[in-house]
């Protein structure tokens, strides 16, 4: 960030946990943030100023610790609102994570409580997503076809490993009601196209719900820009702390859709045959949220936005183009997932010829404090397309450099040495 | 270096090349066991004779090469054992694998199996390791029912 000029070797200093020893001495090289990013020193002290000077419930108190905790809670979603281009702040709802938002959406349909046509679901209705999706973009809808007897469709997947979209107009049909698909995936890096499908929902009345966790924290991403009625993302992925998630909705949507979780604060007025509910966003706040995680992903927010996402996004381009360089070098490697780093974020998932992920990772931690994640990723149904039980995932940030990527190759040679 | 002592020699030497593997006749029962967090899984056969004599057991399946290993060694102590002895062997590869690296193994008992010693010392290991034993022991349970 010296002179606006992003400055990797500054970047890792703002990281205290980069520069830790793991036992026996090794460096520890992190390439795990496609699973959960580390947390800049700026967020940590915010977290901490919030619980030693500031902390006591939000909406509730009347005192002036109460009034600091609402304002910096409510400044978090202030922050967090700007940071992906919401029309309105209220259309900011705060949840634990990005699967309890693709649930809250689940939920709100086939709900006999909520008489709104968009939301109606039963026997006959379709929901599309996608042979790439992480299984919180899967499961949600597969119980909500359990329950309302709806349909659950499946965009299918390329050998590139990119969306194939060549039977579009079938799947996205006057039946659909909702499409949800993820905007770049947690295995291939791919990044989908939004603009087709879109238009496609828009022209037969479906809903359309992107999970965003993985695009969110690694480029820029205008929910207005976008046009999807939904959007779900997570603190814990974009240098915030894990606890607290995102759902973005368009305000009409979120306005007509039932409540998910009733208690605290999501009421109007309670009575003992009936409540009525408080406007969004506090409809879907049931209970005492969040508070420090909020605040601390308002933080990790005014980091990302400080560095700025272009250059985020810019240099993890030009590591994703190096890593698919060095790893292609290793004997027999194959990438799942396109080959070139055009429309593809930094997460490199990869097989190699009769060495178990497990073991690979086994031995670039234990030898090299190389930390990659390794089996199916949350994705099963995309690895059984791909004809492999697991994989080993290397995903870069903002604080990777090229050398890391040397430790990762250097570690593979000596996996395939250990197994020769 | 702590990865040297969890790929001992032994069990790098019967993933590359496992002893018995492959699903045979005759069995008295078959079970299939799977380790949802990583997705290894395991079908095993087992075809008792008289006198609790353990004649086959038999297996395929796909995973890490400690849950494959695990596997292959199992094989070699149980076939052509009996039904006692080896529940025994297993009772103590259990205890050793628990044993967060804590427990002294038995190596008369263990033998080959000895050699998993270092993997107790791998929580996120312990049930690939465990994989095929605990499927054995169902098998058995099985086929004496």
């Amino acid at each position: 960030m010296t002179d606006g000029m992003f400055d990797v070797d500054r970047i890792r200093k703002d990281f205290p946990i980069l520069s830790r020893e793991l036992p026996g001495g090794r460096p520890l090289v992190y390439l795990d943030s496609g699973n959960s990013s580390q947390k800049p020193a700026q967020v940590i002290a915010t977290m901490r100023e919030e619980m030693e000077r500031h902390y006591s419930n939000v909406g509730r108190a009347l005192h002036t610790l109460g009034a600091e905790s609402t304002a910096a809670y409510e400044a978090a979603r202030d922050k967090v609102a700007a940071f992906i281009g919401a029309p309105g702040r209220d259309e900011v709802i705060f949840t634990k994570n990005a699967s309890e938002a693709l649930n809250l959406v689940a939920y709100s349909f086939g709900n006999p409580t909520c008489d709104d046509e968009r939301f109606r679901m039963g026997p006959g209705d379709e929901i599309v997503i996608s042979e790439m999706e992480h299984h919180s973009n899967i499961v949600p809808w597969q119980l909500l076809a359990q329950r309302t007897g709806a349909t659950l469709r499946w965009f299918p997947v390329t050998d590139e490993g990119r969306l194939d979209l060549s039977r579009l107009e079938e799947l996205v049909n006057e039946r659909t009601k909702i499409v949800s698909v993820v905007h770049q995936s947690n295995v291939l890096g791919t990044v989908n196209p939004v603009d087709g499908i879109l238009a496609r929902a828009r022209q037969v009345g479906a809903l359309m719900m992107l999970d965003a966790s993985q695009s969110v924290p690694h480029r820029a991403v205008d929910v207005a820009a976008l046009g999807a009625d939904f959007v779900a993302f997570t603190g814990h992925k974009m240098l915030g702390p894990s606890g607290i998630g995102v759902l973005w909705g368009r305000h009409d949507l979120l306005s007509a859709m039932p409540p998910f979780l009733g208690g605290g604060e999501m009421i109007e007025a309670v009575w003992m045959d009936h409540s009525t509910f408080a406007p969004v966003p506090h409809k879907f706040e049931a209970g005492t949220p969040p508070i420090v995680e909020a605040i601390g992903l308002g933080a990790a927010v005014d980091y990302l936005t400080a560095v700025g996402m272009d250059e985020v996004l810019r240099h993890e381009h030009e590591l994703t183009v190096y890593g698919l360089k060095a790893l292609s070098e290793v004997p027999g490697l194959r990438i799942i997932g396109p080959t070139t780093a055009e429309d593809r974020g930094g997460v490199l998932s990869f097989t190699i010829p009769d060495i178990h992920p497990h073991d690979v990772g086994q031995i670039l931690d234990d030898n090299f404090g190389v930390a990659v994640r390794v089996g199916h990723h949350c994705a099963r149904p995309l690895h059984l397309r791909f004809g492999i039980p697991a994989t080993t995932r290397a995903s870069f940030y903002l604080y990777n450099t090229t050398d890391e990527i040397d430790a990762l190759v250097r570690g593979l040679h000596h996996v395939q040495k250990v197994f020769g | 270096m702590i990865a040297e002592s969890l790929y001992q020699e032994l069990i790098l030497e019967h993933y590359k090349h496992p002893q018995g593997r492959g699903l045979r006749d005759p069995y008295d029962a078959e079970v299939h066991h799977v380790n949802p967090t990583c997705g290894d899984e395991v079908t095993m056969r087992v075809k008792l004779g008289d006198g609790g004599k353990v004649e086959d057991v038999s297996y395929d399946g796909q995973g890490c090469s400690i849950s494959q290993a695990a596997a292959s060694v199992l094989h070699e102590l149980a076939t052509g054992s009996t039904v006692g002895h080896s529940l025994e062997v297993v009772e103590e590869f259990t205890r050793l694998m628990q044993g967060r690296g804590q427990v002294e193994p038995d190596e008369d008992v263990l033998g080959d199996a000895v050699a998993f010693a270092g993997v107790a010392k791998f929580p996120a290991r312990v049930k690939c390791a465990l994989l095929a034993w605990m499927a054995y022991k169902d098998a058995v349970a099985r086929s004496s029912a």
